[in-house]
C-alpha cells in the first residue's frame, strides 16, 4: 500500500490525532473566517490574530477528514509568529505544492520533483496531490487563512 | 441470461456475470462494489437495449409519422407499460409520468400537486430520515403558499418513533416517507402509515429511491398514492426517473414545467396542457434511458424481486455478524442491529478514521463505499454525526465483498491506529 504511505504520512496522522493550536480566540481583536467544504461537510472556523503585521496567535476548531484537519493544524505551526510577507511566501509555495497540472510528469507519470526546501513540516503534504479528490481537503485551511489574512490587512489600514 | 428465461432459484454469481463493470480492476484489486445505494451497475441487457436503440430504433418520440419513430414512440410508451406492471398500478401505464429522477419526481410532487392543494397552514409531514429530495421540495413550497412541514422524529435503534404520531397527524394533508433508509437501511411500514394517513383523510406518498430496487413493490396492495423512484438506482441507467399517483389525482394535476411535448394547443393568448402523463413530460424525454428501464424490469423480474430482497438480507444479516465480531465495537454500524425490515445498507462509523479516509483506504482495496451526509443531513444531526462510511448491497453483491470490506476495514483502523 506504498500509495497510501504516500498520503498518510506519519507527520499528517500525528497532526491529525494531536492538532496544534485548536480552540477559539476572542474577536475582536481576532478576525473570524469560517471555511466550509459543502461536499464532503469539513467545517473551519479560523481565528487569527495580526499585530504590527505579524501573526501573533491562530487558533482554529472544525471537522474534518485526517488530510484537512492535519493541514490546519500544520499550516497554524508555519504561520504563527510569522510577518505577513512570509505568510504570502508560505501560501504561495503550498499553492504550488497542490497544483499538479502546472508541473511537468515523467514518463511514470509522476510529477517532477518539487523544491520542498524551507517547506519544513508542510512537505508531508505533497503526497495528497497523486489524489485529486483530496487536495480540497487539504486547501481547505489555507483558504480561509488567506481570507482571514485579506480581512486582517483590510481591517489595519 | 437469455430474454424471458427464469432462474429457478437466485444466482447472484449468475448476477455478477451478467454485470460487465464487476469484471473490471481498481487499484490492481477486482472490484469491490458497495455503493448500490448511490447507483447499480446495469447488466449487460441494459447496456444492450440502450445500443441497440441508438443503433437502430432513434427518432424523436410522438412527433414523426416515419417507420423508426414510431418504433422509438413503442419503446418509449412500452416502459410505461412495463412500469405500471412492476409497481402494480391499478389504473395501468396512463398513471406513469417520465421524469428524470426521484428529486424532480419530488419537484413534480410539490409543485404541481402540493401548490394547487395545499394551503397556508397545511401540513407536510415527512421524516427525520427522509432524503433532501423528500425535504427540499416541501420548504421551497413553504415559501410559497406557508405550508408546514413537520418530522416525525427517529429513535434511538433507527426506526421512526410512532408514539406521538397522532399529535404529529393534525392538519397533516400529505404523509410523505422513504420506503427504505439510504443512510440506515430502515424500512419503513409503509402499508401501516398508509393506513394511518388515510384515517385521517390525508395522502400517502413514498419516496422508493432505495426500495424499489430491493424490495417487491405493490402500489395497490400498499395502497400508496404516489411514488417516486429512479432508473438508475434500479439497475437502469442514470437521467429517468418516475413519477406515480392514481389516475383520479393525476388528472387534477397541473402543469409542471412547460414547453414542447406537453401542450394540446398552443396560440398567442395562451395554451392548453395535454392530458395524462404528457402534460408532465415537456422537452425530449430520456428515451434511450426507457428502452434500458425497460430492460432492468425485465432482468428484475427474472430475477424475481422477493429473490432479490431474500438474498440481500442474508448478506446483510452476515455482515452486521461478522462487523461485530471482527472488530467489536470500533466500527459502528448506524442503523437497526436487528436484519428484520432492514435493507443491506451499512453506514460505518470508524472509531477515530474519518469516513472519507475509510473511503480513501478502502479504494485501495478495489472497495467502492460512499462518504459524506448522503444527502440526510437532518438525519445526520439527529445522530450526532457529520458523516458515514456508507457499504450497500446489490443483487450481484456476494459474502465475499464483505471480506474485502472487513480486510480494508482492518487497515484502515490499523492505519489510524
Amino acid at each position: 500500500m506504498s500509495n497510501l504511505d504516500d498520503l498518510y504520512r506519519e507527520i499528517i496522522l500525528d497532526h491529525y490525532r494531536t492538532p496544534r493550536n485548536r480552540g477559539a480566540l476572542d474577536s475582536p481583536p481576532a478576525v473570524r473566517v469560517e471555511g466550509f467544504n459543502p461536499l464532503c461537510g469539513d467545517e473551519l472556523v479560523l481565528y487569527l490574530v495580526v499585530d504590527n503585521g505579524v501573526v501573533t496567535d491562530i487558533k482554529m476548531t472544525g471537522h474534518g477528514c485526517s488530510i484537512s484537519q492535519a493541514s490546519s493544524s500544520l499550516m497554524s505551526v508555519a504561520v504563527k509568529g510569522k510577518n505577513l510577507d512570509e505568510v504570502e511566501t508560505v501560501m504561495e509555495r503550498f499553492k504550488e505544492m497542490m497544483t499538479l497540472k502546472e508541473r511537468s510528469l515523467d514518463e511514470n507519470g509522476e510529477a517532477a520533483p518539487l523544491d520542498l526546501r524551507n517547506l519544513g513540516e508542510i512537505a508531508a503534504l505533497a503526497g495528497v496531490v497523486k489524489f485529486p479528490v483530496r487536495i480540497k481537503c487539504a486547501t481547505l485551511a489555507w483558504k480561509t487563512l488567506a481570507e482571514a489574512v485579506a480581512e486582517a490587512e483590510a481591517e489595519a489600514t | 441470461m437469455a430474454r424471458g428465461e427464469r432462474m429457478t432459484s437466485f444466482n447472484a454469481r449468475a448476477v455478477r456475470a451478467d454485470t460487465p463493470m464487476m469484471k473490471r480492476d481498481v487499484n490492481g484489486r477486482p472490484l469491490t462494489y458497495l455503493d448500490s445505494a448511490s447507483s447499480s451497475l446495469p447488466p449487460r441487457a441494459v447496456i444492450e437495449a440502450m445500443s441497440r436503440y441508438y443503433e437502430l430504433h432513434h427518432a424523436n418520440v410522438h412527433r414523426g409519422v416515419y417507420t423508426t419513430a414510431n418504433e422509438a414512440t413503442e419503446i418509449f410508451e412500452g416502459a410505461r407499460v412495463a412500469v405500471a406492471d412492476f409497481i402494480h398500478a391499478p389504473g395501468g401505464a396512463d398513471e406513469v409520468v417520465f421524469t428524470h429522477g426521484t428529486t424532480e419526481s419530488f419537484n413534480l410532487l410539490a409543485k404541481s400537486w402540493g401548490a394547487a392543494n395545499l394551503r397556508e397552514g397545511d401540513v407536510v409531514l415527512v421524516s427525520e430520515m427522509e432524503h433532501h429530495a423528500n425535504i427540499v421540495p416541501w420548504f421551497q413550497l413553504r415559501e410559497i403558499n406557508g405550508i408546514e412541514v413537520r418530522f416525525i422524529p427517529v429513535d434511538d435503534d433507527y426506526r421512526l418513533d410512532l408514539t406521538d404520531i397522532d399529535r404529529l397527524m393534525e392538519g397533516v394533508r400529505l404523509l410523505s416517507v422513504t420506503g427504505m433508509s439510504n443512510v440506515l437501511g430502515t424500512i419503513n411500514p409503509l402499508g401501516e402509515l398508509a393506513a394511518l394517513a388515510h384515517r385521517r383523510g390525508a395522502l400517502f406518498a413514498v419516496d422508493g429511491a432505495q426500495s424499489i430496487a430491493h424490495l417487491p413493490t405493490d402500489v395497490a396492495a400498499l395502497d400508496i398514492d404516489f411514488l417516486a423512484f429512479s432508473a438508475h438506482k434500479m439497475l437502469g441507467p442514470t437521467g429517468l426517473g418516475v413519477f406515480w399517483t392514481r389516475r383520479e389525482i393525476l388528472a387534477d394535476m397541473p402543469p409542471f414545467l412547460g414547453g414542447g411535448g406537453m401542450i394540446l394547443d398552443v396560440r398567442t393568448d395562451g395554451y392548453t396542457p395535454a392530458g395524462g402523463p404528457t402534460r408532465f413530460e415537456a422537452g425530449t424525454p430520456a428515451i434511450a434511458e426507457t428502452a434500458g428501464l425497460s430492460a432492468a424490469i425485465r432482468y428484475l423480474g427474472g430475477l424475481g424481486m422477493d429473490n432479490v430482497a431474500a438474498h440481500e438480507h442474508e448478506l446483510t444479516i452476515d455482515a452486521l455478524e461478522r462487523l461485530e465480531k471482527e472488530f467489536s465495537g470500533r466500527v459502528r454500524v448506524i442503523g437497526p442491529a436487528d436484519a428484520t425490515s432492514r435493507g443491506g445498507v451499512l453506514s460505518l462509523d470508524v472509531e477515530g478514521v474519518h469516513p472519507h479516509d475509510v473511503a480513501q483506504i478502502l479504494d485501495q482495496y478495489g472497495v467502492c463505499v460512499r462518504p459524506g451526509h448522503h444527502c440526510a443531513k437532518p438525519l445526520m444531526r439527529r445522530f450526532g454525526l457529520a458523516a458515514t462510511a456508507r457499504a450497500s448491497f446489490g443483487p450481484y453483491s456476494l459474502t465475499s465483498d464483505t471480506d474485502v470490506l472487513i480486510e480494508a476495514l482492518g487497515e484502515a483502523v490499523s492505519l489510524f491506529g
